[in-house]
């Protein structure tokens, strides 16, 4: 039981690293008004780019760099429409994540479509720094990725969020607009940053289920988790630490339903019905917190000078 | 030396011009009034100075170099602050970090330092203010105050205030105006936009009054007085409308309102106390500067908006508590404020003419389409609408679109009618369509209930007038005893006549 347990926190970190790193990007472009909707196929993307390129390179590095540039660049995109042209948030967002879905299996159909065995890539290893101390060896067995984005990036957002001048101003583009422009700042300027910064986090969330999780790209990679981002991000109430939180009680019930349906208990109901344990999850902790939320009262407001 | 010099502005949104070959300066250590009715172009000339629109033509010189304002960044840097109506403030934000944003050249900040310059600054200038305090749980008038420390905290020389104390209340504008004394005492100078003559009578040194965008002239305010301000201030159009008096059939009491209080959007008192009573076969004209509680007095009597207190008796039956539609089966008709509001822009004009009474027009949940069509072609011949009852209200002119609002709610033969502001924004002829429905509504014995900004239409129709002041009705008058002086100085809260 003991072991059980053990394996199932070191899984949680893992299975909540994308979903993390999704969720802090979804959270500066959401703190600067902006909901990112192209969010599930920017990490689609992310995981099909990172997983190309380092197939042709030969380096995952590599492959993880073009991803976050995919990133950068689709999310400035979602700026040109929404931000530029004040298209609805929610077309332009999901316009995006339609084109980056079919992009992104279409140049996988080009590349890699008369094969009969999926293809793969040897993934990143994992490390760990404790690994001769007992128990606690198990849970700091993770990828390197896995200790960036817990340990680096999201107190690097809280930072920025909360103790820079940038921060300040993404903080009051998203609440308020008018008075960031009436103070003399380019509104405009703050909402392609948080969304090209966003749109970077997003797919390297992506490309760390096929670089590092899976060595592979398949159909269903993603499977939902840039929607479950944005539920965590409402569940964080636009909070890096609490956005964490928020990842790792999805994270530990998907492990957690992993290891259900592989110890083959004998009940009434197929054991398929697991898969759904960490989205019912999210939509109850949604439901509980969701009612407090304090959402950014210029989120999906275009901004035009009248 | 003038501080600011704005020469020629001109300024139009789509057709419409709102600022017309203005001329406007302001000198060092002066408050200077703009005074006007709404929509007189007052706002629209401030945000040209503030870089918030781009003028179409004319120049601004500040100490008497020619600058280029193209947004508030340049108009900062040639220490000019504006406080706009809607305070530009993040509510979930502390005081400190809404007076440094856009101004601090830290990347990293400091929050010790910041608050306690600003807590210096606050102390300079005697505005009291907490820097610690979070934005939202501020009242109104300690939010004018972080937003005039703002602009201070930024150097500014020269203060815009637009309409500083329409949302406070007599002891805060009582501090509003110790606070600018203080300011042109060390050198700075002030624009005050208002329509309030007494307020601009107080504070102010010189006073540029605007008329439909255009500058009717500059004035030293101990030269004028109230009643000269009024009749600069207000416009005097002229139109024709025919036979004003048909033959009254004297009248009974209709709508009788009885100390009625309710609260604007914000919570804040909008009417008080406010009696009226209205006879079959009458219009009442309500009289008013804008703002003054106009809007909610239509939105109370037709049941949109809660009263807070007193009572609303019509044909003896109390309406107050009722709902928007039982006072609409009672025989109360609106025809709304704005026009956009009162229709459905994507519905036809068939559907829209039977909106408010689908009751009539279905069967278990089904539309009747024929008689919806049959309806509106009769009322499409009756007010003269220039539509096919299958266009869209959205492809319609604003004259057609208030007449398919006209034939809905005068189609069901209204006890009283309240008409708001009917013809803002028609022209001539509309508007003269308009009035003539409006008396038609009279002759055929209804109570009309008119609220208008434009005194001579008020003038023209009415067979009395009453005028709101701050939400209070300051004084009624009948028709004959009216004149554009008299109702003018009601109208600035100047004098009382009950």
């Amino acid at each position: 039981m003991e072991v059980f347990f053990i394996n199932l926190i070191a899984a949680t970190f893992r299975v909540s690293t994308p979903i993390l790193l999704a969720a802090i990007g979804e959270t500066f472009t959401e703190r600067a008004g902006i909901l990112n909707l192209g969010i599930e196929g920017i990490m689609f993307f992310g995981a099909f780019v990172g997983f190309f390129a380092a197939d042709l390179s030969g380096s995952l590095w590599f492959g993880l760099f073009l991803a976050v540039i995919s990133g950068v660049l689709s999310g400035l995109l979602m700026g040109l429409f929404s931000v530029s042209l004040g298209v609805n948030q929610h077309v332009s967002g999901l316009g995006i994540t339609v084109l980056l879905t079919g992009l992104s299996l279409f140049g996988f159909r080009l590349q890699y479509g008369g094969r009969s065995t999926p293809p793969s890539i040897e993934p990143f290893q994992q490390i760990n720094p404790f690994a001769n101390i007992p128990i606690l060896s198990t849970i700091t067995q993770q990828y390197l990725l896995t200790y960036i984005t817990f340990l680096v990036i999201v107190p690097l957002a809280g930072w920025i969020l909360y103790r820079t001048r940038y921060g300040l101003h993404i903080r009051a583009v998203g609440d308020n607009p008018e008075a960031v422009d009436a103070a003399g700042v380019n509104v405009y300027a703050i909402r392609y940053s948080t969304l090209a910064i966003g749109g970077g986090l997003i797919a390297a969330g992506g490309a760390f289920l096929s670089l590092a999780q899976l060595g592979a790209f398949s159909h269903g990679i993603v499977s939902g988790r840039g929607w479950v981002a944005i539920a965590i991000v409402i569940f964080g109430n636009w909070i890096p630490l609490k956005v964490m939180f928020g990842a790792l009680i999805f994270g530990g019930t998907y492990a957690l339903q992993l290891r259900l349906q592989a110890m083959g208990l004998k009940l009434p109901i197929p054991y398929e019905t697991f898969l759904a344990l960490p989205y019912v999850v999210t939509i109850i902790a949604l439901v509980v917190a969701g009612r407090n939320a304090s959402y950014p009262a210029a989120l999906l407001k275009p901004y035009r000078r009248e | 030396m003038n501080v600011v010099e704005m020469n020629a502005i001109t300024k139009y949104f789509g057709e419409m011009v709102a600022n017309d070959h203005v001329d406007f300066d302001l000198r060092k250590g002066e408050i200077h009034a703009l005074l006007g009715e709404n929509g007189a172009g007052k706002t629209t000339l401030m945000r040209i100075l503030y870089g918030l629109y781009k003028q179409d033509s004319g120049g601004v010189q500040i100490n008497g170099k020619a600058v280029q304002i193209n947004s508030p960044k340049d108009s900062i840097a040639n220490n000019i602050g504006m406080v706009t109506q809607h305070f530009a403030l993040v509510p979930p934000m502390t005081v400190a970090e809404n007076v440094i944003l856009g101004h601090t050249n830290r990347f990293v900040l400091d929050y010790d330092a910041a608050e306690s310059s600003v807590a210096d600054a606050a102390r300079k200038y005697g505005l009291d203010i907490n820097p610690r305090a979070m934005v939202r749980h501020l009242s109104v008038g300690q939010r004018q105050r972080v937003e005039i420390l703002k602009a201070l905290y930024r150097n500014s020389r020269v203060l815009i205030l637009d309409e500083p104390t329409a949302v406070l209340i007599p002891q805060e504008v009582d501090v509003l105006f110790e606070t600018l004394r203080k300011l042109v005492d060390d050198g700075l100078s002030v624009v005050f936009i208002s329509h309030k003559l007494d307020e601009v009578t107080n504070i102010t040194n010189r006073i540029t009054i605007l008329r439909d965008g255009k500058s009717i002239g500059t004035v030293d305010t101990c030269d004028m007085s109230h009643n000269q301000l009024a009749a600069l201030m207000i416009r005097q159009a002229s139109f024709h409308v025919n036979n004003k008096i048909a033959e009254i059939k004297k009248s009974r009491s209709l709508l009788n309102i009885k100390s009625l209080s309710a609260l604007d959007d914000q919570g804040l008192p909008a009417l008080r106390d406010i009696n009226l009573t209205v006879h079959t076969g009458e219009i009442l004209g309500i009289a008013g500067v804008s703002g003054n509680g106009q809007k909610q007095l239509a939105e109370t009597l037709c049941g949109v908006r809660n009263c807070t207190e007193g009572e609303i008796k019509l044909d003896g039956i109390t309406l107050n508590g009722k709902t928007a539609g039982e006072f609409t089966t009672s025989g109360m008709g609106r025809i709304p404020e704005d026009r956009l509001e009162g229709v459905v822009g994507e519905l036809t004009v068939q559907e829209n003419l039977a909106l408010e009474h689908l009751y009539q027009f279905s069967n278990k949940g089904f539309l009747n389409h024929k008689a919806i069509q049959k309806h509106a072609n009769e009322l499409i011949v009756q007010y003269q609408i220039k539509a096919r009852p299958g266009d869209r209200i959205r492809t319609l002119s604003g004259g057609n679109v208030q007449k398919v609002l006209l034939a809905r709610v005068l189609s069901t033969q209204p006890k009283i009618v309240i008409a708001p502001q009917p013809t803002r924004g028609l022209d001539v002829g509309a508007a003269d369509y308009v009035r003539q429905q409006l008396l038609e509504q009279r002759n055929r014995g209804a109570g009309v209930i008119l609220i208008s900004e434009d005194l001579d239409e008020i003038l023209a129709l009415s067979d009395r007038i009453a005028v709101m002041y701050e939400g209070k009705i300051v004084g009624v008058l009948d028709a004959s005893e009216a004149n554009p002086e008299r109702l003018g100085l009601l109208m600035s809260g100047a004098v009382k006549e009950m």
